[in-house]
């Protein structure tokens, strides 16, 4: 352990006492090879047994330990002590409601994964009994990288239509994957999903800043697949308008 | 107290968890499911599964096949019948999984692609990227979200079992965003609350592995089988302990000492081929490999680090683009944290705590001795693990005997009969007074992390790869000391709202019940067998071992270790065989 401490500032909110979030600050040794989240862990085990936080995997999989770090919405596990100066400020993420400390409520986000159905919906159900469906290696690649959002939310505390509609928008993650779906051969979905996806809290509300992607750690890319989405529901209306959208 | 009646409660939303939900929502709609986790179904660690999931679907492959690597790999203390029944049906599951929109890689033609995989004689391992997981998680996950009869009740802590003349009728679990105990009323409970691998201090596992639903079980009466076989993963980043995947041994990764020499020739896995060769060397099964390390450590060939000794994984000769394709993550976590590029640089690598083989006593159904109790997952003990489980058996197991339990749980709940609802209901209070009394106790004097590291260190130390007499002696006596000092912890975080304080210090209350009937099992196992290795008994012995250790709960006490008999039906004991003996293909 190096004799090197830095300052930890954490945004502390106690429903039961705290009238509003004050920050509150922790001196930690800075190991170079520690990430912010092993720092919250040696406060909790070592300072403070009161504050609360996510976390589980501490490998970039789970998506438990999104917070702001610094002011930039960051997944714990992965950002190194050695990139940050000698005090470092975590927050909660950005356009949830605080529950606690570093936990937010995220409900909302939850049900809007709900509501663009996010699972298969076939032509027609196939046995277990027929196999696989095939699937080729580009036809995997069109949808594959939709499919690796851990739903860290990072994207929603960066989003600032998110933030400005109230929580109306739809938000990227959820919207990338109806996107995954909706470009998986095994699917047929797209109009099940369209009027939530193409609806004005869809895709259109998205003003296309990208910040999303910017702070995504999996390099899902919402932004990209938003756009995409756009493209297919406004070739989707002129098809409805001159008539031949045979679908 | 607010009661919620189901007709199935589910504790857990991992992989075993959800499959199990769905299995109920599929097999009869008009079924009530109540899913409880002390997490949002996405967090659950089945997500950092890397590798994949084993079952037959080339046509050089056979049932028969994966049977015996399974058998064999588990040291013959698998149950012949479950692995039978898990061979058969794992490669119906992934196919559904597949129907459900999971991911798998692909070969060109668009079938299923398969890799190799440690002590598989054919290649088998279905498998998405390095996110094999993952990928299953959310699949499941997102799939659930389709049944309206699976209603969630995300971040709730279940604390007791309620359980009245041998019948299970529910639980009770903490609302953890308000801090209200709630009755969950189920005629059936499915335990899926995954592995306790955060007893040891180096672990591949996160946090939320605690063994909740393990000790819960164990605490009702249920005995946990097999406690002693703990799996050691070859290839943990050393400081972190960060699971690199077997898929980097599968796809051509060689492990080397610090003289660069191919080690696992020396210890019965040669001959040391450049290119892969099924069932030897890398692809040799988890706990050899474990071993040999511990070997190399002690003739003084590994390597030190500021982080301790390792051994180095080299996946240079791989290439970039292959790595890029099939193992993403492990180039992302191995350059974040140890700051090398599998492309270029040799990983730093040393064996870490990965699964628990043992775990709650159920029966080929995933049904325990307590009516309408079943347990699914890497919780259970079926068992199809024995003394060593095979990379990509566990990601099947979750799925088939998830399915499975659900399935008996919903015959068993047309005819269940109701508690005595007195009993019930002060059983619910008891547990409810317990937490009360927590918030109460204000002079305690011991402190989770203390307590914590204490039992974690003392458990790598005498209960590590390699054990004997004296090591598990001293082990035992720690956590003895530990169980004791724990009733002397005060809550220092009295808030009702969302308190880590309050469930670290039930879950550590869960790992003392794990870790004691661990240490309990791995004493009176005198024999070497798959992951328990005695240095003080080096031999298998088929005459006093070749059965299941069950270890009873004592609450004022060491638990009571009991033994039930092995299931053969097709194959005896024989002697395990890697290398150039096993005849494996080129992979």
């Amino acid at each position: 352990m190096s004799e090197r401490t830095i300052q930890l500032e954490v945004l502390r909110y106690r429903p039961e006492q705290d009238k509003e979030p004050v920050f509150q600050t922790y001196t930690v040794p800075c190991d170079p090879d520690w990430v912010v989240l092993d720092a919250l862990n040696y406060v909790k085990d070592e300072i403070d047994r009161t504050l609360s936080f996510r976390w589980s995997c501490h490998m970039f999989v789970c998506g438990s330990c999104g917070y702001k770090i610094d002011g930039e919405p960051k997944l714990g596990c992965k950002a190194f002590l050695r990139d940050y100066g000698d005090k470092i400020r975590v927050e909660p993420l950005d356009n949830f409601p605080i529950e606690r400390d570093l936990v937010v409520v995220i409900d909302d986000f939850v049900e809007k994964l709900q509501s663009v159905k996010p699972y298969i919906i076939p032509k027609e159900e196939k046995p277990v009994s027929a196999g696989e469906y095939m699937q080729t290696p580009a036809q995997l690649k069109a949808f594959k990288q939709y499919s690796m959002c851990i739903n860290c939310l990072l994207c929603y505390s960066a989003c600032p239509q998110y933030g400005l509609t109230d929580q109306e928008f739809i938000g990227p993650a959820a919207l990338a994957l109806a996107h995954r779906y909706n470009m998986d051969s095994r699917d047929v979905g797209r109009k099940a999903r369209e009027h939530v996806v193409a609806a004005h809290e869809g895709v259109w509300e998205c003003s296309f800043v990208g910040a999303c992607s910017v702070v995504c750690p999996k390099d899902v890319d919402p932004a990209g697949a938003i756009q995409q989405a756009k493209f297919t529901s406004a070739v989707d209306y002129i098809t409805s308008l001159v008539g031949i959208g045979g679908k | 107290m607010h009661v919620i009646n189901a007709d199935i409660v589910i504790v857990g939303a991992g992989g075993a968890g959800l499959r199990a939900a769905i299995a109920v929502a599929e097999a009869d709609p008009t079924l009530s499911i109540a899913l409880l986790s002390k997490v949002y179904p996405m967090r659950s660690h089945t997500c950092a599964a890397e590798g994949g999931a084993a079952g037959v679907v080339k046509s050089n492959d056979t049932l028969d096949y994966h049977f015996n690597d399974t058998v064999s790999g588990g040291d013959w203390l698998t149950d012949q019948d479950a692995v039978e029944l898990f061979v058969n049906e794992i490669t119906k599951e992934l196919i559904q999984m597949e129907h459900w929109g999971c991911p798998w890689s692909r070969e060109g033609t668009g079938h299923v692609a398969v890799r190799p995989f440690g002590g598989m004689k054919i290649m088998r391992t279905w498998y998405a990227a390095d996110k094999t997981g993952f990928h299953m998680l959310h699949t499941l996950f997102q799939t659930s979200l389709k049944y309206p009869s699976i209603k969630r009740f995300d971040e709730y802590y279940t604390t007791d079992l309620l359980v009245d003349e041998g019948t299970c009728h529910g639980c009770t679990a903490i609302e953890m965003r308000t801090g209200e105990m709630r009755q969950f009323r189920g005629k059936a409970v499915i335990i899926c609350s995954g592995g306790a691998g955060k007893i040891f201090p180096f672990t591949t596992n996160g946090a939320i592995k605690t063994g909740d639903g393990m000790a819960m079980a164990y605490r009702a009466g249920v005995p946990l089988k097999d406690m002693e076989f703990v799996q050691y993963h070859p290839t943990g980043l050393p400081g972190s302990g960060i699971l690199l995947t077997e898929g980097c041994r599968g796809e051509g990764g060689y492990m080397l000492n610090k003289d660069n020499y191919r080690y696992l020739q020396d210890y019965d896995l040669g001959p040391a081929t450049p290119k892969p060769v099924l069932k030897s060397m890398e692809l040799g099964p988890r706990d050899r490999l474990s071993q040999a390390f511990w070997q190399e450590q002690k003739k003084g060939r590994t390597v030190q680090t500021k982080w301790g000794d390792v051994v180095w994984l080299d996946m240079r000769h791989l290439g970039e683009k292959l790595i890029d394709e099939r193992l993403p993550l492990v180039r992302d976590l191995s350059r974040s944290y140890v700051n090398a590029d599998p492309v270029t640089d040799l990983v730093p690598v040393r064996p870490v705590v990965h699964y628990m083989m043992g775990g709650i006593h159920t029966d080929i159904n995933g049904a325990t001795p307590i009516t309408g109790l079943y347990a699914a997952g890497e919780c259970a003990c079926v068992s199809i693990n024995g003394a060593n489980r095979l990379g990509s058996n566990s990601l099947g197991e979750l799925l088939v005997f998830g399915a499975r339990a659900a399935r008996h749980a919903v015959e068993h709940v047309k005819t269940a009969r109701p508690p005595s609802e007195g009993m019930i209901d002060a059983q619910a209070g008891d547990a409810e007074g317990r937490i009360k009394n927590l918030f109460k106790l204000t002079q305690g004097k011991q402190r989770v992390a203390t307590l914590k590291k204490e039992m974690n260190l003392s458990l790598e130390e005498g209960c590590g790869i390699y054990r004997d007499e004296k090591s598990l002696q001293e082990t035992c006596a720690v956590v003895e000391g530990v169980r004791e000092r724990y009733k002397d912890i005060a809550l220092e975080d009295k808030s009702s709202v969302y308190n880590t304080d309050l469930y670290q210090v039930l879950e550590l209350g869960a790992m003392i019940e794990c870790a004691q009937s661990l240490v309990e099992s791995a004493i009176a196992r005198r024999e070497s067998r798959g992951a328990h290795q005695r240095l003080d008994y080096e031999a298998r012995d088929d005459v006093n071992y070749l059965k299941h250790s069950m270890a009873y709960y004592n609450s004022n006490g060491k638990p009571r270790i009991d033994y039930l008999d092995v299931v053969i039906t097709k194959s005896p004991p024989a002697e395990r065989v890697y290398g150039a003996a096993a005849g494996g293909q080129k992979a």
